[in-house]
């Protein structure tokens, strides 16, 4: 047996060290595209954790109107009058008003708490449900597989969005309260693709040698599960769940666009964008009604694609190091 | 002799394929003693690793299936426990090292949480306990810095030194069997060595019972006590070490020592080969599974398969010609 002479210090033997930094989280700040993603979410981060603050300075006015009409819930965005011809911005409306004089600016900002209650919920839901249900049938294999994949595949054969609308029209007189329509429904259809990226990993690890080793050494079920299997057939699922963040925002919205989303007046980018589809033959005239919104939309979903696909990138060793 | 602390009998494992049933194990039955170590050689796909596989029921199921047998360990069949119960045994009284230490251990955890991981499943040591022993258990299997390795991860590890992360995984309890299946096979020979020194050593403190599978006659030689041969899921002979190499009988044993090199050889020719592929048993065979490739063969290798007979003591074999005469046994 080798021992080591006492006189050598420790330390010339030590790896050099390392940085604490993981590589991913080093691969994602190098990447323009990815600071610019990481930028954008931290912009509308902040704005909705200040939404009340920001209307207060920007809108006294409105923000004053909300104190008084005081609806109970600051998600329903204030309206100044029942006109139904939008209203240029002004100083008292920054971003104008739009179809029923609900203030834009209010609904943007608010819109924004909701965009991610939306994203994450969803996303969250969607994963814990898939991954559970592909890692049972994965792990136990056998007739429970085939049973599970059968109600997967069941699923998956409803075109994505269409079935949620459908779902949301079914739970939305049931349900009746903001957001939880759309989430119920887009989680409803949105778990099994989860269900399948994650059975396909768990079914490649769990044959890997070290499976057998640690039943070998008396690991429970469970054990073997929360901490050998998911931990090594986890990373795919992720990197598809940070692409699908922004989709899932996008999918809310057109729920909201076509009626079936949130209810009438609730600080939603769709629902918003909803407000102008009547106007949209006249929209030269009233442009405020879509730009605001619309851009809100289109940058927050940009932003967590391009974080995404870096996320992708750097968790994949094959592709870390060939983008600049 | 001990009484016996391993008492495989009449051991049968088949594997549903879509080609059709292959039979891995056909009744098999060998004893251990306590303390003892025994060796297992034979090549690849004639058993060796599907009987061990079987004794801790960790073949899988499907597309696996222990047949028929028993396997007393104590006087317990390992066979009929519950599975809760057979996962007290696993890890704490009879463990197993695996052959290939680059993918025996999760590359996701700390070396120090996967020592830690037995001494906590079977021995109820709290999370800082277990680290204290674990440090202990990787020093006493010659991990230099073992505190300090104990939070590297695997990759960050040789070969050699993952095996002896292995060994010490497959100690940690102080189990009474440990199953070395080809623990030294995905090694240079240097390190083969340095693990078999290390085995020898821990053996000659802890004393447990080895059971040590391999197709590295050399390996076995300076380790074991007793061996036995396995064929086409068959044992087919079984013999105290030293009697083994000096009067081989099975025409099996014959050609496996045949092509090994000798250091001794005073003339320079050729290794002995055997000719052909070793069988896939789609049915249980009833003729010798040797007969195709034997140069002994007679004609009542093709009808009957040979059972294990003694031909000294301890010594058994089976076959159906005595190969020290050329004649056929009655």
């Amino acid at each position: 047996m080798a021992t080591i002479s006492p006189d050598i210090k420790a330390n010339e033997w030590a790896l050099p060290p390392q940085s604490r930094t993981p590589a991913w989280l080093r691969a994602l700040l190098k990447n323009p595209a990815s600071i610019t993603g990481v930028v954008l979410i931290v912009a509308f981060a902040l704005v909705a954790i200040f939404a009340q603050q920001i209307v207060n300075i920007v809108e006294p006015a409105i923000a004053q109107q909300e104190a008084e009409q005081n609806v109970g819930n600051p998600y329903m965005i204030p309206r100044d009058g029942f006109s139904s011809e939008p209203q240029p911005p002004s100083a008292r409306h920054v971003f104008g008003t739009t179809e029923g004089q609900f203030d834009l600016f209010y609904g943007v900002v608010w819109g924004t708490r909701t965009a991610f209650e939306v994203g994450i919920i969803i996303t969250g839901l969607t994963l814990i449900i898939g991954m559970i249900v592909g890692l049972v049938s994965a792990y136990y294999g056998g007739i429970i597989d085939e049973t599970l994949q059968r109600v997967v595949e069941i699923f998956l054969a409803f075109p994505f969005l269409l079935a949620a609308i459908t779902a949301a029209s079914v739970f939305g007189p049931v349900v009746h309260s903001g957001i939880l329509t759309g989430i119920i429904a887009l989680t409803l259809f949105g778990w099994p693709g989860y269900a399948r990226i994650i059975r396909g990993d768990v079914l490649a690890i769990k044959e890997r040698d070290f499976v057998l080793a640690a039943r070998a050494i008396g690991v429970r079920d469970f054990r073997m599960v929360m901490r050998h299997i998911l931990p090594n057939s986890v990373y795919s699922l992720l990197v598809v769940a940070s692409l699908d963040i922004g989709t899932y925002v996008l999918s809310f919205a057109a729920l909201s666009f076509l009626g079936v989303g949130t209810e009438v007046g609730y600080a939603d980018w769709g629902q918003l964008l909803s407000f102008a589809r009547n106007w949209i033959p006249s929209l030269a005239t009233y442009w405020y009604i879509i730009v605001y919104p619309g851009i809100a939309l289109l940058l927050y979903v940009l932003a967590w694609n391009l974080v995404g696909d870096a996320f992708r990138d750097a968790l994949d060793p094959k592709l870390r190091g060939l983008r600049p | 002799m001990s009484e016996s602390l391993l008492d495989v009998q009449e051991l049968e494992t088949i594997f549903k394929t879509p080609e059709g049933v292959v039979h891995a194990v056909n009744g098999v039955s060998f004893d251990l003693k306590e303390g003892e170590t025994l060796g297992m050689v034979g090549e690849s796909g004639c058993g060796k690793s599907a009987t061990m596989l079987s004794i801790l029921r960790l073949i899988p199921v499907p597309p696996g299936k222990i047949a028929a047998g028993k396997v007393l360990f104590f006087g317990q069949d390992l066979l009929q426990m519950s599975n809760e119960e057979i996962r007290h045994v696993r890890g704490a009284q009879i463990s197993m090292v695996f052959q290939d230490p680059m993918t025996s251990l999760n590359p996701v955890l700390t070396i120090g949480r996967q020592v830690e991981e037995p001494l906590m499943l079977h021995v109820g040591m709290s999370r800082s306990q277990a680290r204290a022993r674990a440090a202990e258990l990787l020093s006493m299997v010659g991990i230099p810095q073992a505190q300090d390795r104990l939070n590297d991860f695997p990759h960050q590890f040789s070969g050699g030194m993952r095996q002896r992360v292995m060994i010490a995984m497959a100690l940690a309890c102080s189990p009474q069997i440990l199953i070395a299946d080809e623990p030294t096979t995905a090694l240079d020979v240097t390190i083969q060595a340095q693990i078999t020194d290390l085995v020898k050593r821990l053996r000659d403190e802890l004393g447990m019972a080895i059971i040590w599978i391999t197709h590295d006659l050399g390996i076995v030689a300076g380790l074991a006590q007793r061996v036995l041969v396995m064929y086409g899921g068959f044992i087919i002979e079984e013999s105290p070490v030293s009697e083994l190499y000096a009067n081989p009988r099975h025409p099996y044993t014959i050609g496996l020592l045949g092509s090994l090199p000798r250091v001794d050889e005073k003339e320079r020719k050729r290794l002995f080969s055997i000719e052909g592929q070793p069988p896939v048993l789609y049915e249980r065979p009833a003729s010798c599974p040797f007969a195709p490739r034997c140069k002994w063969v007679v004609e009542r290798c093709w009808q009957e398969n040979p059972m294990l007979e003694p031909v000294a003591p301890e010594h058994r074999v089976a076959c159906w010609v005595n190969t020290q005469t050329g004649r056929s046994r009655s």
